[in-house]
């Protein structure tokens, strides 16, 4: 298998590490009577270039790598972690995590390939698509073209960034998998000035393929002027208004509502630790009949995919709501265990030097029977929300928000003032079941993404067709 | 002794680094390590969870060809990963442009005097004493009411650190710290309302930890008060921010007089300098040399030496924060805040909490914020809020889902009080403020 193959030759070879070790260093994990264990290789290299003030005013490169070793029996897990890819080091690791069990007892396991996997990204390092001098002339092409497009425009920042990481893990089965993950981003900022008065607009995207992404299509330009389009309309925005009312959110990015609304709701950890306010509630109605979500891994070349997750497991469409009904969870294998489901592939980890968790990968809505503009149409009084900032969400009460950055007044059925944006707050068992009306717009955001949990930032992707939701707290100050 | 030498062994890393970094043509470079061990231990539902072992490491350089700049960094200390670590910055530095304001600070301001800041408390807990504090703590919470009723557990956590530093104008100085904390997180639970709350103490020295038993008696107490909440009618009214989130207001204003966002004109308050930002009564000042502070550090990110210094007084905006490079861009000095400020502090009013409800009367006591919504350029402030309902200085009934917003310009310039309930968790030392007016947005 080729890619295991690469993957050896790139973190295991350079350091003298034999499949013959990875079997030592489990075979020692599993002399003390483990439930579950696994050793995760990583190496990744990562770089990012930045435009500003007219110049290409930084660079920076990055080499990450290391292993991290876990063991866990029942609801205990024992872990270390060493940026020293040794034999050594990692058998005096493996020592130190299995004493979260006391006895000892003797295994033996010996490696075997992973089944192979279907592949939704390539994997030729993305660093080297592109020479570091086409880079720049990108950069520059992208800038210029930007700064051309407005003359209240006073400053442009463009940053374009990559990263190649591969990854090794070998689990107490012996089994042993591979995944050599591309991701690249761009970013355009602008501040624009008219009158004494400035405003900020920002666009990026990117996702697990190489910078040619972004001169296809002309995407960087595209991101320019999107950019600069935001700040343009914010530089006449109006209060925005203060109070309950109806919400029409776009399609696209604002998907953010489903994956701080419900998503985090969903993950397993917190669901078998019923620490949730989904918790216990699979089977019930927790939206109304319009919505069907889903979190997929399987999107070929999307920020937030995996061909295989952190665990190995490969990663599946998993449906979360089904017409309005709460189907299941997203696990990692110490939930999927512990709560007696199959793991569905959302076992993820910031590096080897943080445990896994269930976090989502791309989570959207499908797509309904509305035209958007039928919806905006529905609407008397009401708000259209159509680009996002970030969100957050306390799982335990289900309280979450989500910050508008372009949003408009509807009245009498049409879009009529711009208006600042303001934070929307709401309650993630209720929302859903507001939703009135869903559009047949679907769209995924352009691949800009990144969620935290316990301190760890993984690339996520969102998605959503138009949604009328009926009421939801608008926080404006035009009361 | 032992430490001092290890300090000394990464001192002659940087140094390798710097001279790599001259030997490939660099004609100025700056480096820096750090060597992180620790140990985090959580237990949950009485029984231990969670035993992870932390050893990190990192090492970073910024070289310079004349005006033309590039960074590198690498988690492997090998030789052979350092030479190619100074070449990928050198390759970068071939590519970014002539920046006449880029390179290193100037020599004089370099720190020259390293006063001990007493920064390092190794904690000799070990595995078997860490589990047994986090049951305890947590103990403490389950068994408070019976209302408690379930835990996301508590944490203990213990590190220690060596930092290094160099730059090839001849500075190298290092020193090793170490950062100890105990959290504990639970719900509480009656009919309907779930709601979850922690609280945890963190400092240099484990003997100044709060106890394991107050900490999960106040995470208890902190869950149960929530239960219940209620939203609020759309108005407008006097905000309390309490000391445990007011230091986010202060955040925010330290955002906006950083050279970054000024230099790049994206700060509200721009040319502020010298002018009434906040009423009379505010005084703001940095305070980088206290003993066994979380934020204390005798020179900056780049070796540039820290000062004790007002940012406010008489209400009014004294000084920016400055890196070389920032306070280059604006044509100023300067001071001594690469990496941000340390120790910032509000003095004190005069009143503790319980006055402060009473001078509200009536009004919003905010206890937890939601969200990032804050617009650095324009000041637009909108956020998610929870707290309490307070009428005639009284708290009535806790509130949740609501939004708080206003203009960060009108927020500052409307303080009414600082209280003398000090949170000294973080970097950012204020009393609870009371804000004039916000908007309120709920049902």
């Amino acid at each position: 298998m080729e890619l295991l193959n690469l993957a050896r030759q790139t973190i295991l070879t350079p350091y003298g590490i034999q499949d013959g070790d990875i079997e030592k260093i489990m075979n020692r994990l599993l002399s003390s009577p483990v439930d579950a264990a696994d050793i995760y290789f990583q190496s990744s290299h990562s770089e990012s270039w930045v435009m500003e003030g007219g110049i290409i005013k930084e660079g920076s490169h990055s080499i990450e790598q290391g292993a991290g070793v876990r063991a866990v029996s029942g609801e205990k897990t024992g872990f270390a972690y060493s940026d020293r890819i040794e034999l050594s080091v990692l058998l005096e690791a493996a020592n130190n995590v299995k004493a979260i069990v006391r006895q000892g007892q003797d295994a033996h396991v010996g490696l075997v390939q992973a089944a192979n996997r279907q592949q939704f990204y390539p994997v030729a390092n993305p660093l080297k698509s592109l020479a570091d001098q086409e880079k720049i002339d990108l950069l520059r092409k992208v800038e210029s073209e930007t700064r051309q497009l407005d003359p209240r425009i006073e400053e442009v920042i463009v940053s374009l960034s990559g990263g190649h990481e591969s990854i090794l893990v070998a689990n107490q089965d012996g089994s042993l998998a591979a995944d050599i993950r591309p991701l690249v981003r761009m970013n355009v900022t602008v501040i624009v000035v008219e009158n004494g008065k400035r405003e900020q607009g920002s666009m990026g995207g990117g996702g697990r393929s190489d910078y040619r992404y972004f001169v296809e299509q002309d995407r960087g330009l595209a991101y320019g002027k999107e950019a600069v389009r935001q700040a343009l309309v914010n530089l006449d925005a109006e209060e925005a208004p203060a109070g309950n009312m109806t919400v029409v959110l776009g399609s696209g990015w604002p998907g953010i509502l489903l994956h701080e609304a419900i998503g985090h709701g969903l993950e397993g950890d917190f669901n078998r630790k019923g620490t949730s306010a989904f918790s216990g509630r699979v089977g019930e109605r927790v939206a109304s009949d319009l919505c069907t979500v889903v979190d997929d891994g399987t999107l070929p070349g999307r920020r937030g995919s995996l061909s295989i997750d952190d665990e190995g497991t490969p990663t599946e469409q998993t449906v979360l709501i089904e017409n309005g009904i709460l189907k299941g969870y997203m696990q990692d294998k110490l939930n999927a265990r512990l709560m007696g489901v199959k793991p569905t592939g959302n076992g993820r980890r910031e590096s080897y030097a943080s445990l896994p968790m269930p976090r989502m990968t791309n989570t959207y809505m499908l797509p309904g029977s509305h035209n958007p503009e039928d919806i905006i149409k529905s609407v008397k009084k009401g708000l259209y929300a159509k680009n996002f900032a970030g969100g957050q969400v306390d799982i335990t009460s289900g309280k979450f928000v989500f910050s508008a950055s372009e949003a408009y007044l509807i009245e009498n059925g049409k879009i009529t003032r711009a208006v600042k944006g303001a934070t929307l707050i709401g309650n993630g068992p209720d929302v859903l079941t507001k939703v009135s009306m869903v559009g047949n717009d679907l769209e995924l955001d352009s691949g800009v993404g990144t969620c935290g949990k316990d301190g760890q930032s993984v690339p996520v992707g969102v998605g959503q067709p138009t949604l009328k939701i009926d009421g939801l707290t608008v926080g404006g100050t035009s009361v | 002794m032992q430490n001092q030498q290890e300090i000394n062994r990464l001192k002659s890393i940087v140094q390798s680094l710097l001279d790599e970094a001259k030997q490939q043509g660099a004609t100025a470079a700056e480096a820096g390590l750090s060597q992180e061990n620790g140990l985090s231990v959580s237990a949950r539902l009485g029984e231990v969870e969670t035993i992870e072992h932390h050893c990190d490491q990192g090492l970073g350089i910024t070289v310079y060809f004349g005006q033309r700049k590039g960074s590198a960094s690498t988690s492997d200390l090998s030789p052979a990963s350092i030479k190619e670590t100074v070449s990928a910055a050198c390759s970068i530095a071939r590519y970014t442009s002539e920046d006449s304001y880029a390179g290193l600070p100037e020599k004089a301001l370099l720190a020259t005097e390293f006063p001990d800041l007493d920064l390092n408390h190794p904690w000799d807990i070990g595995v078997d004493g860490a589990i047994a504090l986090a049951i305890e703590c947590e103990d403490a919470a389950r068994q408070y009411h019976e209302e408690i009723t379930n835990s996301e557990g508590a944490t203990v956590n213990t590190h220690q650190g060596i930092h290094v530093m160099g730059n090839s104008l001849g500075f190298l100085q290092g020193y090793i710290s170490t950062r100890h904390s105990l959290s504990c997180s639970v719900l509480a639970q009656r009919d309907d309302s779930m709601q979850r709350d922690y609280w945890y103490s963190v400092s240099r020295n484990a003997l100044n930890l709060e106890s394991a038993a107050d900490i999960g008696t106040k995470a208890a107490e902190r869950a149960l008060r929530r239960l219940a909440g209620r939203t609020l009618s759309t108005r407008q009214c006097p905000v309390l921010y309490s000391a445990e989130v007011a230091s986010g207001l202060l955040a925010s204003f330290i955002g906006a007089i950083s050279g970054g966002s000024l230099y790049r004109k994206s700060s509200f308050l721009l040319d502020a300098l010298g002018s009434q930002v906040f009423p009379e009564f505010m005084h703001i000042y940095e305070q980088p040399h206290l003993l066994a502070a979380l934020g204390s550090a005798a020179y900056d990110g780049e070796g540039v030496a820290t000062k004790t210094r007002d940012l406010v007084s008489g209400g009014v905006l004294q000084s920016y924060v400055l890196s070389s490079y920032s306070a280059r861009k604006l044509g100023l000095q300067s001071t001594g805040n690469a990496g941000g400020v340390r120790n910032l502090t509000v003095t004190p009013g005069a009143l503790d909490f319980t006055d402060l409800l009473r001078q509200m009367d009536t009004g919003l006591l905010v206890t937890e914020l939601m969200g990032q919504g804050v617009n650095m350029v324009t000041g637009d402030y909108s956020r998610g809020a929870a707290g309490f309902w307070v009428e005639r200085g009284e708290i009535q009934y806790p509130v949740e889902e609501i939004t708080i917003a206003g203009n960060l310009k009108d927020i500052y310039k409307n303080l009414l009080a600082v209280g003398n309930d000090v949170d000294y968790r973080g970097n950012i030392r204020t009393g609870s403020i009371l804000v004039e007016q916000m908007s309120i947005a709920g049902e």
